[in-house]
């Protein structure tokens, strides 16, 4: 008995009299959808990913695809991923595999939170006229000031501040390693983060030297596998984030397949050519909160006590509680990564079903914080599925002090959220290592729409301060007044903290 | 100055280890610790080219991320000693706890008595720099868990039976396992294989039994056979047959 085969997920189709045989499409797609046999290109739809990649490049429009182009009988249950996961666990008996974040239909609860506006009763500022502070400290905050009066009568701080990061505005980027994206791609995201003044996160993967020049806007990451982390590499970063959990899949590990260990990945994760990159579940030093805090410790005593140490967690049940562990851990910000959060890799059944959503997390972690009184001990750095300068809002009204993002920014550079980033064929030239791809993004061309889509965010979040009268960051930081929940029910107002529209 | 002794006692391991590293960048060779009492994250990071003996028993994560100097410690180790050490030497007259050489890619770690669970965990090696581990004693459960590369010699002297503790080797995908004696099939961890113990592994190791021993001044003729078991990975790529496409 066989199985035979599934139908076609998308069909790719040429419009003959719109098409003048240039070849783009063939060149371009890595997946092999296209040949020439004669003067014809041959289309073969199974290979194709939805990447758009030859649709993007087709002058003359004339390329269609269409997904699902063969019904099932419908059915609300048994839908047809249901079916055809199914039918490949039954030929396989293995793990599905799938990439980029959470792809089930969960109400987004970002888009039931609106925001306020002033009317009449106070005036709203205009950015183009009016300051507005968007600079962001990220780490520890004095619970008080102490000053003395010197000699010359000046007064002078005698607190000892810890070490901040400075952001010109609260956008950063998230980590995503050399090995799970291209060089060209992280040398545009490093680009755009100097030219902003943000910071970006270089993953657990080391880095490649080309980011030297960048170093003072990374943050390095030591993460289960500790690859690529030798004392120099911890010197370089401006902080280091100890990775615990990752929101695309919270509680296992990661496995860089041998395919994506190159010659340059090999050098920068210090390890052989073609072996698997395995990321232990846990940090195998780390087994209790006091565990955590003697590493948060160690990264501090190696480096000098002058870089901030961030710990990353998946937003998972008890986020609020671990959060609260780790603002005692001496680390000096929090990294919260909801459950939307982007992978190169994960199983498809923690992708889809494990964690809680970001927004519920920013809020439950911050008002946990402000409860025991050690809100100032740590930052709050929120991720996972941050789409827009809304969302970004929402999220510093809930209580973030900055964002990372992942996946918008390689949208930037051509990711169109195929989902195919584990097979290392990406035709951007993003999630793979096959150097004719990695070529097709020039690190000056992309870095500069990496930079536009942060500052043009940036613009789009002054617009909403100064429509609600506020004229500084921290002002907007957790003030749920301002914002207001729509068709959410009672039990997730009250998570939120928020009130309904109306109240 | 060539030699600083500190007197450890009652001090906090920040200005400890500050005091460290500004002999170090002095051009201090030598230094003593005296006292030392679970102090943690001793020479944590530190490079140079340096000698330090430490007297009393260090706290966790001794010489953490170290690159070059050579430590002694007079006593028993804490947690991690050589965790993700880099490059230099460890050597401790007495045993150590869990996770020693954590994720360690190069440099030494010689204990002359036993070691807790998870020794060697992750270790791993890329061109010349290939981590060593060296137990006189015996070790427990999940040594050499993930191992990446590098070496980890269980001398087994003075244990009988000379390994007790199961999962070793467990996901070990690069680097091998040597271990005095015979070593049971049930206490191998998943994706490890036992193979024969040649002359040529004999010969080939030997300079890291006799320097192990010259350390703590043992005769290492009795140790100089064949009558090991080496474990090595099953495959370099332990986990490639789980997985299937969406």
């Amino acid at each position: 008995m066989t199985l035979g085969s599934v139908p076609l997920r998308y069909k790719v189709s040429i419009d003959h009299d719109h098409c003048m045989q240039c070849m783009r499409c063939v060149d371009n797609c890595s997946y092999g959808v296209y040949r020439v046999e004669g003067d014809k290109i041959i289309i073969d739809s199974r290979k194709c990913t939805a990447c758009h990649r030859c649709i993007s490049m087709c002058p003359r429009d004339a390329i269609n695809l269409q997904e699902r182009p063969v019904d099932y009988r419908s059915h609300p249950l048994w839908t047809a991923e249901a079916r055809e996961d199914i039918i490949n666990q039954a030929r396989t008996g293995k793990i599905i595999l799938a990439g980029m974040g959470n792809a089930l239909d969960y109400p987004v609860i970002f888009d039931r939170l609106v925001l306020d506006a002033c009317q009449v009763t106070n005036p709203s500022i205009d950015p183009l006229r009016e300051p507005m502070e968007l600079r962001t400290y990220l780490g520890k905050k004095p619970s008080r000031l102490d000053f003395r009066k010197n000699d010359e009568g000046d007064v002078e701080l005698v607190t000892e501040l810890a070490p901040n990061l400075k952001l010109e505005t609260p956008i950063m980027i998230g980590h995503m390693s050399y090995g799970a994206i291209s060089l060209n791609t992280q040398l545009s995201l490093a680009k755009a983060v100097t030219e902003m003044g943000t910071f970006m996160g270089t993953g657990e993967g080391g880095m490649h030297r080309s980011l030297h020049p960048y170093q003072d806007h990374t943050i390095v990451q030591v993460a289960s596998g500790r690859f690529g982390v030798d004392i120099d590499y911890l010197e370089r970063g401006a902080a280091i984030e100890i990775k615990i959990g990752q929101g695309a899949k919270p509680g296992i590990g990661g496995h860089l397949p041998g395919e994506k260990v190159c010659v340059d990945v090999s050098c920068t994760r210090m390890i052989p050519l073609g072996s698997d990159a395995i990321s232990p579940a846990p940090h195998h030093d780390i087994y209790s909160i006091e565990d955590l805090a003697q590493l948060v410790r160690s990264l501090k005593e190696a480096t000098e006590w002058k870089k901030p140490v961030f710990v990353k967690i998946a937003a998972v049940h008890n986020v609020a509680a671990i959060a609260a562990g780790i603002a005692r851990s001496s680390a000096d910000a929090v990294v919260i990564d909801g459950f939307r959060g982007g992978t190169g890799a994960a199983p498809k059944v923690f992708r889809d079903n494990v964690g809680i959503p970001i927004e519920a997390a920013i809020a439950a972690v911050d008002h946990k914080l402000n409860d025991q009184g050690v809100r100032n001990e740590v930052s709050i750095i929120a991720s996972g599925g941050i789409r827009n300068s809304a969302d970004l809002a929402k999220s510093i009204a809930l209580g973030a002090d900055a964002v990372y993002i992942g996946t918008a920014s390689l949208i930037a550079l051509g990711c169109r959220v195929c989902g195919n980033c584990y097979r290392g064929l990406c035709p951007w030239g993003i999630a793979t290592q096959r150097q004719d791809l990695v070529d097709r993004i020039d690190p000056e061309i992309g870095g500069r729409n990496v930079a536009n889509l942060i500052h043009a965010w940036t613009l789009e979040l002054s617009e909403l301060m100064g429509a609600a009268g506020l004229n500084s960051i921290e002002s907007l930081r957790g003030n749920r007044e301002r914002l207001r929940g729509y068709m959410l029910d009672e039990g997730m107002l009250k998570v939120l903290n928020v009130e309904p529209v109306g109240a | 100055m060539e030699k600083l002794v500190i007197d450890a006692k009652g001090m906090h391991y920040t200005p400890l280890n500050k005091q460290i590293r500004q002999a170090v960048a002095a051009g201090v060779k030598e230094i003593e610790i005296n006292n030392v009492l679970g102090q943690r994250f001793i020479a944590n990071g530190l490079r140079g080219d340096v000698k330090i003996t430490i007297n009393g028993i260090p706290g966790g994560d001794l010489c953490m991320f170290m690159n070059g100097p050579e430590c002694t410690v007079h006593g028993d180790c804490e947690h991690a000693p050589g965790n993700t050490m880099d490059g230099g030497m460890i050597i401790v007259h007495g045993s150590a706890g869990d996770a020693v050489a954590h994720s360690m890619r190069g440099g030494k770690v010689y204990v002359r008595n036993n070691i807790g669970y998870r020794g060697g965990i992750h270790m791993k090696e890329y061109e010349s720099k290939k981590p060593m581990l060296v137990i006189g004693g015996t070790s427990h459960a999940f040594l050499g868990e993930y191992m990446a590369g590098g070496l980890i010699l269980v001398l087994g002297m003075g244990s009988q039976p000379l390994m007790e503790d199961r999962g070793i080797g467990s996901g070990i995908h690069g680097g091998e396992i040597v271990i005095r004696g015979n070593v049971s099939d049930r206490l191998l961890g998943v994706g490890a294989i036992k193979t024969e113990f040649t002359e040529s592994d004999l010969k080939r190791l030997s300079p890291v039994i006799e320097d192990f021993c010259s350390r703590f001044d043992i005769d290492p003729v009795p140790l100089m056979d064949t009558n090991y078991t080496r474990i090595v990975p099953s495959s370099s790529r332990p986990f490639a047959g789980k997985y299937t496409w969406e």
